[in-house]
């Protein structure tokens, strides 16, 4: 094990540090999706769509303000309004025309309602933005990079992907802790998470929770997504990949806190990186064999409360 | 003295602190109808999911027909004759009272057949037979989720009747039904568990049907039988009257 | 029971009929019935209240069975109960464990699944070509070198034969004790334990069904399209067959290919008319069809002739 360590140690680190930017945006998709398959009980499929029209927002508005001759700072500022932008607007428009008539439905009529709006939505990004790909990296490039010694090697990174992503990341990670345990809009969350019928009992509105619960996912979504889209660049099937991946970690994961969606974020971002550098042919593996060996042995996920409906 | 067909030694089983059974015994003979009375969460519905292998006791033996039963699967114990039908009766709901019937045939003579239809006269007229003796052959063609509840709790037990059970469990068989229906399913129960030579255990609450046709009364109280023998006997000691029927009343 | 024939009789006359007017169009359709087979198989997991949403993967092993042997075995009359046979086995496989869970979990795990193998199929270039695709060998017809345009009529008939066959097979089998069984895992899955039935016994032989439907449905697709890429294991692929199967009707067996035909049709036109829009329609028309004709395009026609759905 030492020898081995001693021999890839540096490849090891190099991951690792890879793989925290992933982690990162793997955990603003995921943390979303969970929120709200929490309180409308409903695997939104389409999830991975808003990532995607957040990232060619952003990617649209930093192109557009440069081109405006406006300082490179306002790029930030693009990310943050293509977030709010598409979260504001189309999560109260999914949830209030489409999510809402099928509440009570049959849980797979629900599941092929989001299929579909993923379906619609992945043409309306090809009509706005066509198949080209489309990337305004500026943002990332800005910061520039910094290097990290590693042995006798100094190896770049950029401050991008090493400090803002993970820091966003964190910051929304106990961000979202603070305004679920301590606000009263969030402990209404959890509430209606826990059991929406009591809750409702209660006196707490579902419905207006239900709204202001798919909005900040979908913001959430599309924050994932702006904050990628300065490290790659954005073509038609990137919402299905994020989709995918982001239900491998919310079912690993499990229903419940937040911090566990956290903690199988990194998992599954550190195991992939990993597997990038050691055995590049599993990359793409590694989280689907992570959430098949997880559910086989737990059902409800690592740290989910879920009741699980096993026989 | 015949063999006991039903014999449970020391039953025991607890859930974080209440007692559901505190070691019971009990022998169920050949051909009787036991009633069990007792108040709510007094281990009733435990016995029975214990006896069925639904539930897996702590500590204690049952034998049916003199051979062990604990631990096997439901499944396992059906097979060997033990019947049952449950508190809320557990009807396929979106398929009709004749196909339910059917299908319960079905799965007595081995279910393995995935083609020919199940609605095949030889099952059709054996499921309608089933339903005619439980005075329910006129809501053949009903789903099963539009029946009354009297209804609902005979197709229940006709279900569990056509697996041949030697011993059938029945769960508050009467409770839900209207009052006015109520003898007369009980009656219809008892005509065609008779004839069948059917021996029953059945919980209830309503101390008019116990009287009528209970050949033993066992009483619950917490986890344990407070009092055995027959109804004359045992509904008119006062140590029951005050602590069970006082509280239990009529359904 | 008796109506449902006659319209899939009719259907099957219209789709030769179409096939002989414009002959381009038994492309579309080979596809679309071989999908309407993997589709049944999606239709027996849905009479359980089950949805696999990694089906894909049977349709990935029989066509990758078909392009990885075509070779050295080019014969088609036995790749196709090939592939068939090996998605049957990766089926009993899978479904050993699947069995055991219900509604999301099932639906998870089988996701999970299925993309495991898309991501091998994707990753091992050296073996599969990975998203290039394997191109799929000319195959024989009991060892008949075919002209081209024989071959199509042959792959069509072979196709709608197929879908003939399997179609009455599951609507024969829904209409079966173990067929019945089957939805009483869905209603009351305890009852049918104290039944002395094994529901899990009873899942996997439909499970196990299903898989053998899906890989010979990837077969047929692999002889037909000629090009094999792990696409057709990718889990909107799987996707897509809940869609046909809800699309089309998910009450009788004739609505697998009611949904897969249509699918396949507003597919092409639409992909031809309006490139970057199909996905779009497609989307709307299954929306339109959940929120207000839940039966499918089945339940619509039923509906019209006053037949039971």
């Amino acid at each position: 094990m030492a020898g081995w360590l001693q021999d890839n140690g540096l490849l090891l680190g190099l991951a690792v540090l890879d793989g925290l930017a992933y982690a990162a945006l793997v955990f603003m998709v995921a943390v979303g999706l969970n929120l709200v398959f929490g309180v409308l009980r409903i695997v939104n499929v389409a999830h991975g769509s808003l990532f995607a029209i957040g990232a060619y927002t952003a990617a649209s508005l930093g192109l557009f303000f440069a081109s405006q001759g406006l300082p490179p700072l306002a790029g930030y500022f693009a990310l943050v309004l293509a977030a709010a932008l598409v979260g504001a607007l189309l999560g109260p428009l999914i949830e209030r025309f489409l999510l809402r008539r099928i509440y009570g439905h049959e849980e797979v009529l629900q599941l092929l309602v989001t299929f579909a709006l993923f379906m619609i939505l992945e043409d309306v990004q090809k009509l706005v933005w066509g198949v080209q790909p489309v990337s305004q990296d500026l943002p990332m490039t800005y910061l520039g990079t910094i290097d990290v010694p590693f042995g006798d090697d100094v190896i770049p990174f950029t401050k991008y992907q090493l400090f803002v992503l993970p820091g966003i990341a964190v910051a929304t990670l106990v961000g979202l802790a603070l305004f679920l345990r301590r606000t009263l809009a969030g402990r209404m969350i959890v509430a209606v998470t826990a059991d929406k019928e009591a809750a409702t009992a209660m006196g707490i509105d579902a419905t207006r929770i239900m709204l202001l619960t798919f909005t900040a996912g979908a913001a959430l979504a599309a924050l994932g997504g702006a904050l990628a889209s300065p490290t790659t660049s954005l073509v038609p099937g990137v919402g299905a990949q994020t989709i995918v991946l982001s239900f491998a970690v919310v079912a690993t994961a499990g229903l419940g806190q937040i911090e566990g969606a956290a903690l199988t974020s990194l998992m599954m971002g550190l195991g992939r990186s990993v597997a990038v550098y050691f055995a590049p042919e599993f990359e793409v593996v590694v989280p689907y064999l992570i959430m098949v060996a997880v559910l086989l042995v737990r059902p409800q996920g690592l740290f989910g409360v879920l009741e699980t409906r096993r026989v | 003295m015949s063999a006991p067909l039903l014999s449970a030694r020391g039953l025991k089983l607890a859930f974080g602190g209440v007692k559901a059974a505190d070691g019971i015994d009990l022998d169920v003979m050949p051909g009787e109808f036991l009633a069990i009375i007792g108040p709510n969460g007094a281990g009733k519905t435990t016995f029975i999911n214990m006896t069925t292998g639904y539930l897996k006791p702590q500590g204690g033996r049952i034998e049916f027909a003199g051979e062990p039963i604990l631990g096997l699967s439901p499944r396992a114990i059906v097979r060997r004759g033990i019947g049952r039908s449950f508190q809320l009766p557990q009807l396929f709901t979106e398929h009709t009272v004749i196909e339910n019937a059917a299908l319960a045939l079905a799965a007595h003579a081995g279910i393995w057949s995935p083609f020919g239809p199940l609605l095949r006269p030889g099952y059709r007229a054996a499921a309608e037979r089933l339903l005619d003796r439980f005075g329910i052959a006129h809501l053949a063609e009903t789903r099963a989720d539009a029946l009354n509840e009297g209804a609902r709790k005979l197709a229940d037990i006709a279900m569990a009747v056509a697996l041949e059970p030697r011993l059938l469990l029945m769960d508050e068989p009467t409770s839900g039904v209207a009052a006015t229906e109520k003898m007369q399913v009980v009656e219809t129960l008892v005509r065609v568990l008779r004839a069948e030579g059917v021996t029953a255990v059945f919980v209830e609450h309503d101390m008019e049907v116990v009287a009528r046709f209970a050949d033993r009364v066992a009483v619950w109280s917490q986890g344990r039988i407070a009092a055995l023998g027959p109804p004359e006997q045992v509904l008119n000691d006062p140590a029951v009257l005050r602590d069970v029927i006082g509280i239990a009343g009529h359904a | 029971m008796i109506a449902e024939g006659l319209i899939a009789l009719l259907g099957a006359g219209v789709l030769l009929v179409a096939a002989l007017a414009i002959p381009w169009l038994k492309f579309v359709l080979t596809i679309a019935l071989a999908k309407g087979i993997a589709v049944l198989g999606i239709l027996l997991l849905l009479r359980a209240g089950q949805v696999s949403f990694g089906h894909a993967m049977f349709l990935a092993t029989g066509a990758y069975t078909v392009a990885f042997l075509a070779p050295a075995m080019p014969e088609a009359l036995l790749l196709i109960p090939l592939g068939g046979l090996f998605a049957g086995l990766l089926g009993l496989l899978v479904g050993l464990f699947v069995v055991r869970y219900r509604d999301i979990f099932f639906g998870m795990l089988n996701l999970a699944i299925s993309m495991v193998l898309y991501s091998l199929l994707e990753k091992l270039y050296h073996l599969t070509k990975g998203t290039d695709g394997i191109r799929v060998a000319r195959a024989t017809f009991a060892g008949f070198d075919l002209p081209r345009e024989t071959q199509e009529w042959l792959m069509f008939a072979i196709a709608l034969g197929l879908a003939a066959l399997f179609g009455t097979l599951v609507a024969a089998y829904l209409r079966s004790p173990m067929g019945r069984a089957l939805a009483g895992i869905k209603t009351r899955e305890t009852r049918l334990e104290f039944l002395g039935v094994s529901a899990r016994r009873v899942l996997l032989f439909a499970y196990v069904a299903s898989a053998v439907m899906g890989g010979i449905a990837g077969t047929l697709v692999a002889l037909t399209t000629r090009h094999v890429t792990p696409l057709l294991g990718y889990w909107t692929s799987s996707g897509e067959l809940v869609f046909i199967a809800i699309l089309g009707g998910a009450g009788s067996a004739v609505g697998a290919f009611l949904g897969a035909v249509a699918f396949e049709l507003v597919r092409v036109y639409a992909a031809a008319s309006v490139a970057d829009a199909w996905q779009m329609i497609l989307g709307g028309v299954l929306l339109l069809v959940i929120l207000f004709a839940p039966g499918g395009l089945w339940g619509i026609l039923a509906g019209r002739l006053k037949v039971r759905a």
